[in-house]
């Protein structure tokens, strides 16, 4: 007996870990690792209303997702290694070029 | 009795490897640690007769695109000092509280909604191959064609501008990373 909004609360604790992530770390790669995270609490829920509704369609949607992180983490990490190579380090609060 | 004790198990371990991969000052102890709750995020999928999304969990995001992170980290030759603390504005606890707090909202939300659907999600019937390949297969080459035929167009777009994101320009001298 595992009503539904016991997976929604799990994938809204997983979302705000996944923020929290983004909030505390300053170091770009975990910054990037906490946005997957809250990639996948989305999915969760969306598998988890999909079953409840008994219909197959958000598991299209998950699949799609999955497919744009893909893309996401491709691009996001070709970035990092661009950043990195002009300034040598991946610290967040020192790309304040912008800002100066 | 059994599928309660898989939901909490998994559940904490998803937790459990979500808040030690932000904890982590090693990123490569990150990865893995977001490897960990992928996987326990995966036994939830398989629980909820999601087969195919659950195993593509396993195949392309810990096997593919984290083993990517960890690719660019060794690529990248981090070490300590790459991690070394500048300034900090907000102190640490300052920002766990406005995640509490937003995590709270969430779950407010959640009490307030009259969630549609079945209330019990797990042990409820569904047909044998819900989930499985060929169902989703044939949503996808049917209904949902045209986002599936969009999906290739991005990953293309993605590879392409990856590789001129991270191209080296011919003027830099060569020995760098």
């Amino acid at each position: 007996m595992i009503p539904i909004a016991h997976y929604l609360i799990l994938s809204g604790l997983l979302f705000a870990i996944g923020a929290a992530g983004v909030i505390i770390s300053r170091n770009l790669i975990v910054m990037f690792m906490s946005i997957e995270l809250m990639l996948n609490a989305a999915n969760l829920a969306i598998i988890a209303f999909s079953r409840s509704l008994n219909v197959m369609d958000g598991h299209v949607f998950v699949f799609l997702i999955m497919a744009v992180a893909a893309a996401e983490a491709a691009v996001g990490l070709a970035i990092i290694i661009a950043i990195f190579r002009n300034r040598k380090t991946i610290n967040a609060d020192q790309f304040n070029l912008l800002r100066r | 009795m059994l599928e309660v004790i898989i939901f909490y198990v998994s559940a904490l371990v998803a937790i459990g490897g979500g808040v030690m991969m932000i904890a982590q000052r090693n990123p490569v102890a990150s990865v893995l640690y977001l490897i960990v709750s992928l996987i326990a995020q995966a036994v939830l999928y398989i629980q909820l007769s999601a087969l195919f999304v659950g195993s593509l969990l396993i195949i392309v995001y810990a096997g593919a695109i984290l083993v990517l992170f960890l690719f660019v980290i060794m690529l990248l030759n981090l070490r300590g000092e790459h991690f070394e603390g500048t300034d900090r504005k907000i102190s640490r606890v300052t920002k766990y509280i406005i995640s509490a707090a937003f995590f709270l909202e969430l779950v407010l939300i959640v009490k307030e909604l009259a969630l549609p659907g079945r209330t019990d999600v797990v042990s409820a019937q569904t047909a044998t191959d819900f989930g499985g390949v060929e169902p989703v297969a044939e949503l996808l080459y049917t209904k949902y064609l045209f986002p599936f035929e969009l999906t290739s167009i991005l990953l293309l777009v993605a590879v392409v501008g990856a590789v001129v994101m991270a191209k080296r320009d011919k003027s830099e001298k060569q020995g760098d990373i």
